[in-house]
Formats: C-alpha cells, structure tokens, sequence
C-alpha cells in the first residue's frame, strides 16, 4: 500500500569540521495518513535534522524519501517551494510569525504563495481559522500585541491555511508555559481527530502522550518506535 | 502570487522603515533631480542658440573665401589675400537678381574710437547699403548711408548702441564727428538694440561703415576688392539649393575655376550653423549627464548597499516565507519589486525636485529653462532601471538563501 511518508536510509551529513557529523544515520520508517506522531530523542540526537527533511525545508545526503509516493529527496527548490505550499505545515518552537503584521495577515500569508483563494474568501477563511484555534476576536493584533501562546494558536491557523495533508511542529510547546501547552496540545489532538496527519518533536513526555505514537532517537539513529507494525 | 499582492509587500516593508527608505532614495532623488536640471538647462540654451542664430539675419546666406589645395599646394601667396571679391557680391546681385535681395560685403577690423574724451574699442564693419535689411538690424536714430557714400568712400558711419553710450552718455550722437584710428568720421545714425548674440557676443558693440571706406581708407588695402566674407539675404529659403547652386556655378565661373579645381569659396546658410551649434549643445548636455548619471551609479549603490542590509535582517522573514511556500522567485521578485519601488519613488521625486529646481535657476538667473516631458519620462524610467539593476544582486542573493539556514539564523 502507499504511505503519506516512507523514508528508507536517510543519512544527513554535516562536514563542517575535521570529523563529519552525521545527523541522521540511516533512518527508514513510515508515516500513515492521520496518524499523530511525537519524536523524542536527547539534544543533539538528529530530531530537528529529521523533522526539517520530512517536511523538506532540508535535503538528505543520500537516501529516498517518498511524500505521497512522490520522490522528493532531490527535487528543485521550486518544487520544493510548492510541495511546502499545498502539502505541509509548519509550527515552530518560536512562532515564527511576520512582525508587525496582523494576526488575520499572518495567516492569509501560504495563500498569497498559493493564491487559490480571492481576496474575499482568503480574508474569511483566515478569520475561521483565527476563530477555530480560539482567537476569533484577535484578528488585528500584531504579534507584539499577542501572548506566546496566543501567537503559537497563529501559527498553528496559517499552518492550516492551504489544508495540508501533514503539519510538523518541531518543539511547539518549547517556549510556552504549562497552561497554554495544554491549550496547543488539546489543538492538536482536535487536529489529529479530524484526520490531520501530525508529526511533532518534543523532548517533554508529557507532551509525547499526546500523540500516539513514539518515536526515539540517538546520536541519527531511530532505536525505537511503539507504532504497531510500524517503523522499518 | 500575483504583482499587486508583491507590490504591498514591497510598499509596506519600505514604509516600516520610512526613516532608512528615505535617506536610501536621497541619492536617487538628488541623482533624477540633478539629471533633469541639467537637461532643462541645456536643451533650453540651445533652444535659445538657434532662436538667435536665426535671428542673426533674414534668410541669410554667407559666403566664405577658402584657400584652395592643389596639386601644386595652397594657391595663393599671403599678400594677395582672398578669392572673393567685392564684385562678386555685385554680380551675384546683378545676376541672381531673382533669386538674391540684398548683397553686403562684410569685411570686419578692430579700432579704437574716441569722441572727445571718450574712447572705446570695437569692432568696425565694412559694409553695404543692404547690410540692415540682411541682419535684419534697424536704424534706430539718423539714417543708414547711401550707394554714393558708398561710391565715393565717404568716411561716414553708424553705431551700435554700446558704442554710443560710452561715447556719448548725454549727447545725441546723430551729426557728430568720431575719430576712428585716428580720421575723423561723421555719425550718421545710431542702430536699435541688438542684443546678446547666439554665441554671447554683444552685438550692439560695432560700428558700421561703407566696406569701400574701410578697405580703401581705414586699411589702406592694396587688394581694395578682396573681401573674406559676403551674406547674402535670399527671398525664401525655399529656394536655398537653387540659390547656393546658382552662386557656386557663377562664382566658379568668375574665378575661372577648371572643372578639376576645388571651389575656392565656401557657401554657409544658416541652418547648417544652426545644426552645428545644436550638436556642439548637445555635446555639452551628453556631458552633463553623464555627470548626473554618475550620481544615479551612486544612489543605485546606495540602494543596493541598503537592500543586502535589509536581506540580512529580514533572513528569518525570508525563511518563513520560504517555509510556507514561497518559491525562489517570489523572494527575487519581492525583494526587487522593493527595490524597483524605493528607486522610482525617489526618481518621481527626484523629477519633481528637477522641475522645480531648474525653474528656480531659470527665474534667479534668468536663462532660458526647457523641461522637456521625455527626459522627465525617461529619467523615471531610468531610475526604475537604477532599481531593477541595483536590486536584483540581493534579490538574487536572498532567493538562493535555503530556508533551514535562514530560520536557523540568529
Ligand atoms: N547546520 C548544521 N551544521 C553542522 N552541524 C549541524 C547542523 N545542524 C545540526 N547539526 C548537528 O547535527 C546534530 C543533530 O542536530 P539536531 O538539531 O537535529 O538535534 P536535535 O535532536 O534537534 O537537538 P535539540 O533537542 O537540541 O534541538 C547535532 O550534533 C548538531 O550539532
Ligand atoms: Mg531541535
């Protein structure tokens, strides 16, 4: 059967100083459509190197990776641009939204790329979403104006903009306090509920028990993975 | 993404730094604005050259006397000073009487003249009768002299207004007697206002005498019909070609020229000075701005300086953009687009400037201002080209950023 993500001996390789590092050492595994997955690991141990290639803001030395059965592993930055655009989307442990720009405008922003909506129905949606993750209200603050939970909720509502298939989130709840993890995470799993395939780094179990599945990693080396008949 | 969603983009990343985006199209601003003065200026005096130089005479044709090359070299010893005669000038007005109005020989020498105490130095010209309806150039007081005068060498004369104010700053000088190198001469009329002359000479600064006088009595001349120079004023300058044609056959004809020889006269009318003058002008104006354009090289480097600055900077923004789908392209567009902006604001403002500079030059120092709507348009243009060329190096060097380094960038 075709899987959402099916990665076989991926190696990302630093060569910055005299010994290369390999920050990913030969990991396969699979992804299905809608699963809710948590990839845990200590510092350093290739998370962030592994999230950044599945969600091809980053290219592997060597190995394949298939994204709705396409090869993307070695794509043109263009078709990368694209695939990034209506496919996936992307939470970051800093929010990473446009500063003094609003909170309706952050998340018109994958449209602008994508322009599949007019300037009528972008401005809507964008508002549905503002309300959908709780910040109906919100909609012309600017970040600076915002909580940092508050801008993780914009963050994750531009996520959603093009309806990708897949969201990545690496360290979502990293620089936000219990209470508002809580609210990310309870986002997340409403996500995941309806079908959104999530993948999310964390080093904080409590985090990890959101999603369903577990995966850990050392030194580029995926050593475990809870999925049933999942992995390599 | 389409144009106008960029333009925003680009229109409101220039205003979040309204500071910084101001002092960047200084350079440009002052660059259009320096490239237009200069324009106005220039294209208005040469405007005005040739306005005056078709005002220097009536239809006027000139003939030169040039020494001739042949095989046995340049013809003619010194002393036996020019082909062209004075008689030519009568034959040409005797045989092209259908084609010619008015015939003056023009022969010109430097003197001192004094009235009393008074003393001036100027320039006396040696002419015919028909010398004022050729330049056009009324008797303003007195009356002109007449062909017996002229006949006769009559040692009379007129002046031109600034050689009569400074001879006489309170008598009317109509009836009096000027020495001129020394012999005595009878004013007979002061000529009207002149003016500046198209290449700045003062024009009303000359004395004007029968070229029969000036050659036989002022110069002593031993070639008293050999003159250097004659105009000529034809009825319509829709005969020119005609009319040189005619000339040169007869004049080929008096000087008993074989069909191999060279012409040993040259014949000149106005509009090829007039060309000659535009393109010497227009020579001064491509130098001018080459100087303005080297100051638009320095604001188009200023805006380049200014955009790898702001690439920098906003490395995370390119990065999430990136991240979310914008393609390698819609950075190099953005980031000229914004550059395209920042310049093309500063050239409309810079041409505002422009005009209004060169007008104010033109009042304070009264010169003759010409803003021609094309170099306005095209030094807009330019300036947007200033900003496409400047900015597409750190356009190029954003959309060949990767995202992953970006958004790790601290
Ligand atoms: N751009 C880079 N150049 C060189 N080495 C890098 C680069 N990015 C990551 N690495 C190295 O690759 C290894 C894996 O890094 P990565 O960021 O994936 O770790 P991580 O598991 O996300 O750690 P953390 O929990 O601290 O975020 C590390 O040893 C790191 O030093
Ligand atoms: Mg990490």
């Amino acid at each position: 059967m075709e899987h959402l993500i099916e990665i076989r001996d991926l190696r990302k390789i630093y060569a910055l100083g005299e010994e290369p590092v390999a920050a990913l050492d030969g990991v396969s595994l699979t992804i299905e459509q809608g699963e809710f997955v948590a990839i845990m690991g200590a510092s350093g141990s290739g998370k962030s190197t592994m999230l950044n290639i599945l969600g091809c803001l980053d290219t592997p030395t060597s190995g394949s990776y298939l994204l709705d059965g396409i090869e993307v592993a070695r794509r043109s930055r263009t078709e990368l641009a694209r695939i990034r655009n209506r496919k996936l989307g992307f939470v970051f442990q800093n929010f990473n939204l446009l500063a003094r720009t609003t909170a309706i405008e952050n998340v018109e922003l994958p449209d602008f790329y994508l322009n599949r909506l007019g300037r009528s129905a972008r401005r809507a949606r964008a508002r549905m979403l503002l309300e959908r993750v709780g910040l109906g209200g919100r909609g012309t603050h600017t970040p600076a104006q915002l909580s940092g939970g508050q801008q993780q909720r914009v963050a994750i509502a531009r996520a959603l903009m093009n309806e990708p298939p897949v969201l990545f989130a690496d360290e979502p709840t990293g620089n936000l306090d219990t209470k508002s993890s809580v609210e990310i995470m309870n986002l997340f799993t409403e996500l995941s509920n309806e079908g959104i395939t999530i993948v999310m780094v964390t080093h904080e179990d409590d985090i990890a028990a959101y999603a369903k599945r577990h995966l850990l990693m050392r030194d580029g080396h995926l050593i475990k993975d809870d999925a049933s008949g999942g992995g390599a | 993404m389409n144009v106008f969603m960029i333009f925003r983009v680009a229109v409101r990343a220039i205003w979040r730094n309204k500071t910084r985006s101001a002092l960047t199209m200084l350079g440009i601003i002052f660059g259009i604005a320096a490239v237009i003065v200069v324009l106005a200026i220039g294209r208005g005096a040469s405007l005005n050259m040739v306005a005056e130089i078709s005002k220097m005479g009536n239809n006027m044709v000139m003939i030169f006397s040039e020494q001739r090359h042949t095989a046995a070299g340049v013809r003619g010893a010194a002393g036996e000073g020019q082909s062209l005669t004075a008689s030519d000038g009568l034959a040409i007005r005797r045989e092209l009487s259908h084609l010619v109005q008015a015939v003056t020989p023009e022969v010109r020498t430097q003197m001192q003249v004094v009235y009393a105490e008074k003393n001036w130095s100027t320039t006396v010209y040696g002419c015919s009768t028909e010398f004022s309806t050729i330049r056009n150039w009324e008797v303003a007081e007195g009356s002109f002299f007449d062909e017996l005068e002229e006949k006769q060498c009559a040692r009379v004369c007129l002046i031109g207004r600034t050689v009569a104010t400074n001879l006489f700053p309170n008598d009317d000088p109509v009836g009096r007697t000027i020495r001129i190198g020394n012999m005595p001469f009878k004013v007979k009329g002061v000529m009207g206002v002149k003016g500046v002359g198209g290449f700045g000479q003062d024009q009303d600064d000359a004395v004007l005498a029968p070229y029969t006088t000036v050659k036989r009595v002022l110069q002593a001349s031993k070639f008293p019909d050999n003159v250097r120079h004659i105009k000529l004023s034809l009825y319509s300058m829709d005969q020119l070609d005609e009319a040189k044609r005619e000339i040169g056959l007869l004049l080929r004809q008096r000087h008993r020229l074989a069909d191999s020889d060279d012409d040993d006269f040259r014949i000149i009318d106005m509009a090829e000075i007039t060309s000659t003058m535009s393109a010497v002008s227009s020579t001064m104006t491509v130098l001018l701005a080459a100087v303005a354009a080297i100051s638009l090289l320095v604001g188009g480097i200023g805006i380049m300086n200014i955009m790898l600055v702001s690439v920098t900077e906003r490395i995370r923004e390119i990065g999430l953009r990136m991240a979310i789908g914008a393609t390698p392209a819609n950075i190099l567009g953005q980031f000229i687009l914004e550059a395209v902006v920042l310049s093309t604001l500063g050239g409309a403002l810079g041409v505002a400037l422009g005009v209004a500079g060169a007008q104010t030059i033109g009042n304070l120092q009264g010169w003759p201002i010409l803003v021609e709507p094309s170099s306005a348009i095209g030094a807009f243009l330019f300036s947007a080209l200033v900003g496409m060329f400047f900015g597409f190096y750190p356009a190029w060097r954003a959309s060949r950023l990767n995202p992953i380094d970006c958004l790790r960038y601290e």
